[in-house]
């Protein structure tokens, strides 16, 4: 085809997507979302003693490290979907979050007496932590994934990556409900194994799927 | 841009042939640098078009246009390149030959969509035939296939985006 034809063509086609790739990153998350909350609910469901522990700061802070992450890495995921769009104040943000994890973490070596690091780094529940995370993260990875094919991400496995950390840190928060292990060594450590390797098949399907 | 997404297709028009002009030696340079017959720029050229027409909301208005539009083209000839590398070589005759058959006095010509086309379903085919060959505008176009323009214009853009697709 000739290339005056093609530009002939192209510009008959009135039809623009209206959506923006950010609400409708929202909606395919909250879908993804809703569907991991059903699978938590059915398959673990909140620790016995929500009521107390949400009074606790250890249990709000890990929940709060885990939506702020996912959110930053959300935004970071919009960047990365605009050619030519200036991703570093969103990198910043979601570094940020990082650094609240690890700086948690440190805090908690202050307050806790060595002795017991070991302890609160294992934990009782690492196994189910690293099952469960990365299980409730497909749903929104797919969620997620699917949204960002409507965007135009020059650097797909770099977009799909960053769309495993929404899904793994989303799915963290979810799990923390359940998680009877509240310190930040054991957040730092197997939440952050278990979002890291959602982020590798985030990474791979991001490769295959993303590209346009 | 601006001018295009308020629905003026004659500058929206005039800005796909700037970015064509400003494209195709971006596309060449690149192919002559990985050793590839220059030829295969046009393919380019249209996958970019494509591209900046399906993608356009991902434009942001409040910044400049072109280095947007650079970031595609760098994209698609990126992909174009590893593509191509994956693909088995053509012998070199066969691309003279075509090299020749291209060299028409009209506009620059690819082969890429034309395959895609190929592969369309019908209507849409044939939407998208009369469009580009004919010169046909929507109306017109629904009266001789006996579509509805909402018609024309669905299977218009199902087509683009389908022919998108033929190049990933």
């Amino acid at each position: 085809m000739h290339t005056e034809e093609l530009i002939r063509v192209l510009g008959a086609d009135q039809q623009v997507s209206s959506r923006s790739t950010a609400g409708w990153l929202a909606l395919c998350l909250s879908v993804g979302f809703a569907v991991s909350a059903v699978l938590f609910w059915m398959g673990l469901g909140p620790r016995d003693d929500i009521a107390t522990a949400a009074t606790t700061p250890r249990f709000v802070l890990k929940i709060i490290e885990m939506l702020l992450l996912a959110t930053a890495a959300a935004m970071l995921a919009l960047r990365l979907v605009r050619p030519a769009a200036s991703a570093r104040s969103a990198a910043v943000a979601v570094g940020a979050a990082i650094a609240l994890l690890v700086a948690a973490a440190a805090i908690e070596l202050v307050l806790v007496p060595s002795v017991q690091w070991s302890a609160k780094l294992v934990g009782s529940n690492s196994r189910i932590c690293l099952t469960a995370v990365p299980l409730l993260s497909l749903p929104l990875l797919a969620g997620g994934l699917y949204a960002l094919r409507s965007g135009a991400p020059t650097r797909p496995g770099l977009a799909g990556a960053v769309a495993g950390v929404v899904s793994g840190a989303s799915a963290a928060s979810l799990y923390a409900l359940h998680c009877p292990d509240d310190s930040p060594l054991f957040v730092v450590t197997w939440y952050s194994l278990a979002i890291a390797g959602i982020t590798l098949l985030g990474w791979a399907l991001g490769r295959h799927v993303l590209r346009w | 841009m601006h001018a295009a997404n308020r629905g003026d297709s004659a500058a929206y028009e005039r800005l796909l042939r700037a970015i064509a002009t400003a494209v195709r030696p971006v596309a060449r340079r690149g192919l002559r640098r990985a050793g590839r017959a220059t030829a295969d720029a046009e393919d380019i050229v249209q996958d970019v078009l494509l591209a900046v027409h399906l993608k356009r909301h991902t434009w942001d208005a409040s910044q400049p246009i072109s280095p947007w539009i650079y970031a595609i083209a760098r994209y698609k000839l990126v992909d174009a390149l590893r593509r191509a590398s994956s693909r088995q070589h053509v012998p070199i005759d066969a691309v003279a030959d075509t090299l020749g058959a291209a060299d028409d006095a009209r506009a620059p010509y690819a082969r890429d969509v034309e395959r895609g086309l190929e592969r369309l379903p019908q209507g849409q085919r044939m939407v998208v035939q009369t469009i580009a060959v004919e010169g046909a505008s929507i109306s017109e176009t629904a009266d001789r296939l006996k579509m509805t323009p909402g018609a024309v214009r669905v299977a218009l853009h199902r087509g683009l985006n389908a022919l998108a697709k033929e190049f990933g």
